[in-house]
């Protein structure tokens, strides 16, 4: 059961081979055996868990179900669920019990599927390896020695683990792509706005995407068509006409053209990475597929762009954890400014610091002009070259992260270092774009490698059918970890 | 040498929407603490804001209204700092791209002192901005802590800021008037100053003329026209005597005490904050449209200057009213509404509406405390009234008893008049048959009248009214008492 498909556990709960109840229970034991050694829950909460299953139960009974109904579904701790601890990863939000819920948490629970429990991150999202969370960092379940990706960690681990069948990341410079690289899982973040970000808590508003990890591309087709629609409570959500991402899954292939940058093939890569991603490239061609040659020649800027917009956005948007309404407070203060300092000082972490510090500073007076603004116009050229890119071709490939999961402890002091793995999915966020990783192979101590598929404005559906049509012809996706 | 004053305005008026800027949180003054507060006014973790139209519509009115650019494109920033009655840590404001650019209000200016005229004077506006109100800290019996009530927070505003137009209390005082009965006129701002409707910075520099400007102090939150008139006495009073003492001006900015009626400084310019302005992401820039634009102005109620004038062309001249009188009735949107109504039921008579209203309504209202709004006498009664004095069913002293009972118990004008039997006696049978018997009692008085004695003849109408119990129409027994005696 537990490596089951979400298509097969919906069929399973639909002809009442297993009831909802029955299907939480086992993911809640697995969770109680494996989250000891791989920490990739913040919180479970059974109970919760267990009586949505039970209101699940009753919905098969009356017949209104839908494609997730009774599927338990792991959260990342960034979603404010009602009831339910949400973190985001942070001492600072240590005690934040939501009073209400995102708009991606109420779709889940409209369609009837379990909120099986929040998922560790890196703190505020911040960091590629999740070692930034308050709840210690996640382990990756195919060498629990090394990193699984952040800042989507948890549920990256979570799902390549099987402690859950798919669960759901948020993206800002490639935070569902990477760890789904690194943990051998697929991932998906859509086109900006396409999910809305209301109850998602921020971390860079105009970056930030919400999408679907999963172990196929057809589980995150059957994910997106619930998370996916307009939310009036988040002004940069798309209205748009609901789609089916399922609908192009089984479309061959014959004539699709591929773009592959120069740049993302360049100095750079491992070489365990490079044999992979070109071997997935062959196999496109077996597929029907041209390969087309392009340039994003601003994509080298994206680190750089990305490190001072996402930070200045960040520094604004943290700043209403300041210890008055809610979350972290010191114990104890002098005056007010001293409350702010000294609660802002022991409820974030290093990482958010240094973050909200760049980010103040980017934005100060004097500076505005030489950083922010200069980045907003470098962003715009950034996005210009994908526009440019897709007269040629249909989606662009390359690589998700320039190496495979390395060693927890290993960047922890060289935040350079740690933010260029990154390199290739930031253009994306920068740009809007939806991007993906799925598991193309195994690199350096077998341990897995994505290739990443970016797409063009509101081609979901392609991309989820680009991935489809690979993950039927190869076996990447269904390998597990084994002796956890 | 004389010293020249510099003044411009910063307003804040609190837009008259139900609900917050950005949230659908009631905006209703005077609740429980906090219980206005919602998720998005306490900003919790994730919440977004959605832009209220109804705040732009009023921003669109006041742009409308005095001429201004409307920005087809404006962009909502973050005004970044840390206080507690700000809850996300920043305000949602605009900063280099207003909703509303430059306009121009025109101002009458009553000088203060001395024989100096009236004089009209045209401000020129710099732009007006949309933004979020802070909540309050409450410095009350916490235990020693501060209470914080988010009800305000997330009220919209518009700050409205001029040009350094202004060179005296007056003008300034003047200005903060106009401002206040326009945008009570076009109904985008209550103008409650007691409840902080209508807030005003006030900058103040003082030069020798020909000067560059010299440094200005801004005083903040002044709720009330007088305060505001003693604030600047005293600041470019405070000014003049530091530079003529040797010292200098700086930028600062000051609060105004009440009580002592002094300035005095709240922050300097070397602790000004660096609010690292940005333009938000969670908001897409608010795009105007000229059909919107149509839209509203189609809205708009014909402007204060715009009724004057047309007041004057239509009911002024010799015979009609005066400037003045055109200038009271259109003192205020409800005033100057109230007038019209009333007008609607004696088309004829302009003045005696205008007598009525600048003269009985005012003087109860002013008697009673009230303003126009809440006059006991609705308009429409008050019409139905001046109706039947012009057709002569009462006389003008059974009106103002009719007004009275009407003042103090309500009901219309033709229920009081029926009720109190104040009826006016137009039968000339019955005028006559009075005027014969006076005239038959009093011979050796009609004698005198009739050898010249002309001024008796008040003596006679006196005694006629009072037989009639006051209800003789005056005209009527007028001619007739005066064909009688001469008869």
């Amino acid at each position: 059961m537990i490596h089951s498909s979400l298509t097969q556990l919906g069929a399973a709960l639909r002809a009442k081979k297993i009831s909802s109840v029955e299907l939480t229970q086992s993911y809640l034991d697995r969770i109680a055996q494996l989250n000891p050694k791989l920490n990739a829950f913040i919180t479970v909460n059974p109970e919760m868990s267990l009586a949505q299953a039970r209101e699940a139960d009753t919905r098969f009974a009356s017949g209104k179900v839908g494609a997730l109904t009774g599927i338990p579904i792991a959260q990342k701790d960034i979603f404010c669920a009602k009831g339910w601890l949400t973190t985001c990863g942070s001492k600072m939000l240590h005690n934040f019990v939501s009073p209400y819920d995102a708009h991606v948490i109420s779709q889940f629970n409209n369609a009837g599927a379990i909120n099986l429990g929040k998922t560790n991150m890196d703190e505020f999202a911040m960091g590629s390896s999740n070692e930034t969370s308050h709840y210690g960092p996640v382990k990756n379940p195919w060498d629990t020695a090394r990193v699984p990706g952040g800042s989507s960690g948890g549920t990256a681990a979570a799902v390549a683990a099987r402690l859950c069948a798919a669960a759901t990341g948020t993206d800002t410079g490639g935070s569902i792509r990477q760890p789904a690289a690194l943990c051998g899982i697929s991932g998906l973040k859509p086109t900006y706005g396409v999910c809305s970000r209301y109850g998602m808590i921020a971390f860079a508003s105009s970056l930030d995407q919400a999408g679907p990890m999963g172990r196929s591309a057809e589980d995150l087709a059957l994910m997106l068509n619930v998370m996916a629609g307009f939310d009036e409570r988040d002004s940069t959500s798309l209205q748009r006409e609901k789609e089916d991402y399922t609908r192009d899954l089984n479309k061959p292939l014959t004539g699709l053209r591929i773009g592959l940058p120069k740049e993302f093939f360049a100095a750079g890569m491992g070489s365990d990475v490079a044999q992979a991603v070109e071997a997935a490239i062959a196999e496109y061609k077996k597929l029907g597929a041209t390969i087309v040659e392009i340039s994003l020649p601003n994509s080298k800027l994206s680190v750089p762009v990305y490190y001072v917009l996402a930070p200045a956005e960040a520094s604004s948007n943290l700043s209403r954890f300041d210890g008055v309404r809610y979350g972290y407070r010191a114990p104890e203060y002098g005056d007010l400014a001293d409350m702010y300092e000294k609660s802002r000082a022991q409820g974030f972490g290093a990482e958010v610091k240094r973050r909200i510090m760049i980010g103040t500073y980017v934005l100060s007076h004097g500076y505005y002009d030489a950083y922010y603004l200069q980045a907003q116009k470098i962003r715009r050229l950034i996005a210009q070259d994908f526009t440019e890119a897709y007269k040629q071709c249909d989606v662009i490939m390359g690589p998700t992260s320039p190496s495979t999961a390395f060693k927890l402890g290993e960047k922890g002091d060289d935040p350079v270092q740690m933010y260029l793995s990154d390199i290739y999915t930031i253009a994306v966020n920068l740009a809007g774009l939806p991007g993906m990783s799925i598991p193309c192979g195994f690199g350096a101590n077998d341990m897995p490698v994505g290739l990443q598929i970016i797409g063009n404005y509101f081609d979901e559906a392609r991309m989820l059918n680009v991935a489809h049509q690979f993950q039927l012809a190869t076996d990447w996706h269904s390998h597990a970890p084994q002796g956890l | 040498m004389t010293w020249e004053i510099v003044i411009g305005l910063e307003v804040h008026t609190q837009l008259s929407t139900n609900t917050k800027i950005f949230s659908g949180a009631s905006t209703a003054f005077g609740a429980e603490p906090n219980t206005q507060a919602d998720a998005v006014s306490i900003a919790l973790p994730g919440v977004l804001p959605v832009l209220n139209k109804g705040a732009v519509e009023r921003a669109i009115k006041f742009g409308l209204a005095t001429g201004s650019h409307i920005a087809p494109r404006s962009v909502f920033a973050r005004k970044n700092y840390f206080y507690p009655d700000l809850p996300k840590g920043y305000q949602i404001s605009q900063f280099d791209l207003p909703v509303v650019g430059q306009g121009a209000l025109t101002i009458q200016v009553e000088p203060l002192s001395g024989n100096a005229k009236p004089y009209e004077k045209t401000v020129r506006i710099t732009r007006a901005h949309l933004e979020e109100d802070a909540g309050k800290s409450m410095h009350g019996d916490f235990h020693g802590m501060t209470g914080i009530d988010l009800n305000r927070a997330g009220t919209p505003l518009l700050e409205i800021v001029s040009e350094p137009d202004m060179s005296s209390a007056a003008e300034a005082v003047a200005y903060a008037k106009t401002l206040h009965t326009l945008v009570r006129w076009i109904g985008i701002c209550d103008g409650n100053m007691q409840e902080g409707s209508f807030r005003c910075d006030v900058n103040v520099s003082v030069r020798k003329p020909g000067q560059p400007l010299g440094t200005r102090r801004e005083i903040k939150n002044l709720n009330s026209f007088k305060f505001m008139q003693q604030a600047i006495d005293y600041e470019v009073q405070w000014q003049i005597d530091t530079i003529e003492n040797g010292g200098k001006v700086h930028q600062a900015t000051i609060l105004f005490n009440p009580d002592t009626g002094e300035t005095r400084a709240m922050r300097s310019k070397e602790d000004a904050h660096d609010y690292r302005y940005f333009p938000d992401p969670d908001l897409l820039p608010l795009e105007i449209s000229s059909e919107w634009i149509e839209q509203v102005r189609a809205m708009l109620p014909e402007l204060q200057q715009q009724k004057y004038a047309r007041f004057m062309i239509e009911l002024g001249g010799d015979s009609g009213l005066s400037s003045s009188d055109i200038r009271f009735l259109t003192a205020s949107r409800e005033m100057a509404d109230f007038f019209e109504t009333v007008l609607a039921a004696v088309p004829k008579d302009a003045k005696m509406c205008a007598n009525w209203i600048m003269g009985e309504v005012s003087a109860q209202l002013n008697r009673d405390g009230l303003d126009m709004a809440q006059c006991p006498i609705t308009a429409r009664q008050l019409g139905g009234m001046l109706q039947r004095i012009a057709d002569g069913t009462i006389s003008n002293s059974g009106a103002k008893e009719v007004f009275r009972t009407m003042w103090a118990e309500g009901g219309d004008a033709d229920a009081v008049i029926e009720a109190k039997g104040l009826k006016q006696v137009s039968d000339s049978g019955a005028i006559e048959a009075l005027v014969d018997e006076i005239i038959a009692d009093n011979a050796d008085k009609v004698a005198e009248y009739r050898s010249g004695k002309d001024k008796l003849f008040g003596f006679f109408v006196g005694l006629a009214m009072k037989a009639s119990k006051g209800k003789a129409n005056p005209a009527q027994l007028n001619d007739i008492l005066k064909k009688k005696l001469e008869g």
